[in-house]
């Protein structure tokens, strides 16, 4: 799965005409006239299909599967726009990857807008933009919807809640319950990007970085194992938290304890600069594209072999395996040393001195 | 990444590891005075290669866990005041006060920000000329001189609206204060690198000489702080006592020059209260007079004189863990009624606390 890195493939001009409304207004999100120019001008054209062009309350779909996935998630993410996305396209992609991670095909999504009093029209534009654009490139399609406005310092600019539903590829279960001792624990790239990325855009915060989010939908990654008929055991999304939140959780459900080697942990020299500067650890930092991988070790080779096929996984490895423990997640460290990784208690802060 | 990489290296570490095994020839206790090397040595585990007659005390080192209750309930009063929003760095949110902390403050109401630099809270000031803006300042010599920079260039602006509440303190007092206290049971010191980078290392040769103890001013990489370790080690075993400098990289004699000098013009020592310790002679910095008009606790006076005493938890320990007495492990709360999410003492909050750097780095079994 490629992600197009070059020029927008929309216009950038926006359709509703600004000169009457550079900013969104209550009346907006207040059911008449303006709310039916808003989506019609600026939604409908841009996330077109035959459910939307229903106009009904919600979208009657046909389902041959006998099983779906079913996901929703609400992103509030601020800044709303960070170097290589915004919190359209981190809504789509935490959407699919959410049901990615199901062994499902992700197929249709609702979108929940709910915008603050003053978010400047352009930037709406360019995120409804991008949601079609992600839709597009992700095969799935915005079914149905709702736009909401609050009053100004009600919200955050704008929240999105999405929901998804896909069928269900994978014959085998693949849940946390089906991890057993000695599977492999692989990683489908380089950690901690969407979190810098996202904090240096935040004010504030005072530096710069040629990071970019990894923010990427990986259900065509996470669909191309499956498809290969390997037993995968389980897969989980690095978000917030970063890898090692969601290796805990893991190790939570299961039962049984995982090792990792800190040396095999790719991180890139942005990510690990910013770390060090800010005094933050990459093994923490949220990620929007990556994901863990957990099947038996006979097959660690071959999983890897599909994943580099991938731009986005390229730098796929093995990371560490699952040994017989009650629980716990332990880093190997680059001088031999071994300490136990925990959920983080509070928000990640930078140190101050 | 050049800068980092070389202090991380397995070789070098584990090369440092044998020179000390072969060095050492009884048991030796060494303080870490800083959080920040405290951090280094949980973080890599570097406690599980030492040889076993090396015992790492943890030191007075973490600016937060310093912090007396008394000045967090006074930040927490000014927040709740009309019109006064108060600065500072993350890890003050949650250190519990007498009865509340920062964090559930601003959730109650109270104006609170997190900056990451004075200058955030300067560049706050003016952008907000109606409100009048705390930074409430913590830290050691490290952080002082762009806290002292900060208030200099207010006063120069003419920004009356910007003030601080100080909690700034002195590493050489806490020191000594330390190895007059007759249980100290520490041989030697690694001292503060960063402290020194700023104040050089000419107050510490007096405290080598009166108490015949060896410092070695030390870096905060894994190396670092093993070649400290390797540096004290030679000197116990051959009877030394001497001032030694390992962080040379960004350590010299006499010091920033210009951040000392920036200390003294705008603040004056004066003895200071160190959340459970006590008080220390000569340990605090202050505004001096002429400041009056950026100093809250000159500003506020009327609203802070009402606060009620400040009474520590009575269960939590950290006074000991703070002189090296106790380890975190040793407190009965430790973990259960104690969590950096529950936190008893200021030690498990920061990032640069001992109890805190126990919990996330929990060493395991071998």
């Amino acid at each position: 799965m490629s992600w197009p890195q070059g020029p927008l493939d929309f216009p950038i001009a926006c359709p509703l005409p600004l000169r009457d409304y550079p900013e969104i207004v209550m009346a907006h999100g207040a059911g008449g006239a303006m709310t039916l120019e808003l989506i019609e001008k600026m939604i409908l054209p841009v996330l077109t299909n035959d459910a939307l062009a229903e106009n009904h309350d919600g979208a009657v779909m046909d389902f041959r599967a006998k099983r779906l996935a079913f996901t929703t998630d609400s992103y509030v993410i601020h800044p709303l726009e960070f170097p290589g996305g915004n919190i359209g396209r981190l809504a789509v992609c935490g959407t699919v990857n959410d049901l990615a991670m199901c062994g499902a095909r992700p197929q249709h999504l609702s979108l929940g807008l709910i915008i603050e009093e003053g978010l400047p029209t352009p930037t709406l534009w360019r995120i409804i933009q991008s949601i079609g654009q992600t839709c597009r490139a992700a095969q799935v399609q915005v079914v149905t919807g709702d736009t909401k406005v609050v009053d100004r310092g009600k919200g955050d600019g704008l929240f999105i809640n999405m929901s998804g539903v896909g069928a269900v590829v994978s014959s085998r279960p693949i849940s946390p319950k089906r991890i057993k001792v000695g599977d492999a624990v692989l990683l489908s790239g380089d950690i901690g990007r969407h979190g810098i990325a996202v904090l240096s855009a935040r004010e504030g915060i005072g530096f710069e970085t040629a990071v970019s989010t990894d923010c990427a939908p990986l259900h065509n990654i996470a669909l191309a194992l499956l498809e290969a008929g390997l037993d995968i055991h389980c897969m989980r999304d690095l978000t917030r938290g970063g890898l090692a939140s969601a290796l805990v959780e893991l190790t939570m459900a299961s039962g049984n304890g995982i090792d990792i080697c800190e040396a095999a942990i790719p991180v890139s020299n942005g990510v690990r600069g910013a770390c060090e500067l800010l005094g933050l650890d990459p093994l923490y930092i949220a990620n929007e594209g990556r994901f863990a991988i957990i099947l038996p070790a006979a097959q660690a080779s071959s999983a890897l072999e599909i994943l580099r096929r991938f731009p986005a996984a390229q730098q796929s490895c093995q990371i560490g395996e699952v040994v017989k423990r009650d629980g716990g997640l332990i880093l190997e460290t680059i001088v031999g040393s071994r300490r136990q990784l925990d959920l983080l208690s509070a928000e990640h802060l930078p140190r101050i001195c | 990444m050049r800068h980092v990489d070389e202090y991380r290296d397995p070789a070098r570490i584990k090369a440092l590891i044998a020179e000390i095994s072969e060095t050492v020839s009884r048991p030796w206790t060494i303080m870490e005075v800083c959080g920040g090397q405290t951090h280094t040595i949980m973080k890599y585990g570097l406690k599980q290669i030492l040889p076993k007659e090396i015992t790492l005390l943890h030191g007075p080192g973490c600016p937060v866990c310093v912090t007396p209750p008394a000045l967090i309930d006074q930040a927490i009063a000014l927040c709740q005041q009309p019109n006064v929003t108060v600065c500072t760095f993350g890890d003050m949110l949650r250190v519990p006060g007498t009865e509340s902390s920062l964090a559930l403050a601003k959730a109650r109401g109270g104006d609170v920000r997190i900056v990451y630099s004075p200058l955030d809270a300067l560049a706050l000031a003016q952008a907000e000329p109606k409100r009048v803006i705390v930074f409430f300042a913590i830290g050691f010599e490290t952080t002082a001189p762009t806290t002292a920079l900060t208030v200099y260039q207010a006063k120069q602006a003419g920004l009356n609206n910007f003030t601080l509440l100080v909690s700034h303190v002195r590493v050489p007092p806490a020191l000594t204060a330390l190895l007059n206290s007759s249980d100290a049971e520490m041989d030697a010191f690694l001292g503060a690198g960063h402290v020194c980078t700023v104040m050089g290392l000419e107050e510490y040769e007096p405290i080598c000489a009166h108490y015949r103890i060896p410092i070695i001013v030390t870096g905060f990489e894994p190396a670092d702080i093993l070649e400290g370790v390797l540096m004290c080690v030679q000197q116990l075993e051959t009877q030394r006592s001497n001032l030694e400098n390992q962080y040379r990289r960004a350590v010299t004699w006499s010091g920033n020059q210009a951040a000392r000098s920036m200390i003294t013009n705008v603040f004056e020592i004066s003895d200071q209260e160190w959340r459970g310790i006590g008080l220390i002679e000569q340990s605090g910095l202050r505004l001096r007079p002429e400041y009056a008009g950026h100093d809250a606790s000159v500003r506020f006076a009327n609203t802070l004189q009402d606060q009620p005493t400040a009474i520590a938890s009575n269960e939590c320990i950290s006074g000991e863990v703070l002189r090296g007495r106790k380890k975190p492990a040793e407190c009965p709360a430790f973990g259960t009624r104690c969590t950096p999410s529950r936190p008893l003492g200021a030690p498990m909050v920061s990032s640069e606390g001992a109890c805190a750097a126990y919990h996330r780095y929990a060493a395991v079994p071998v």
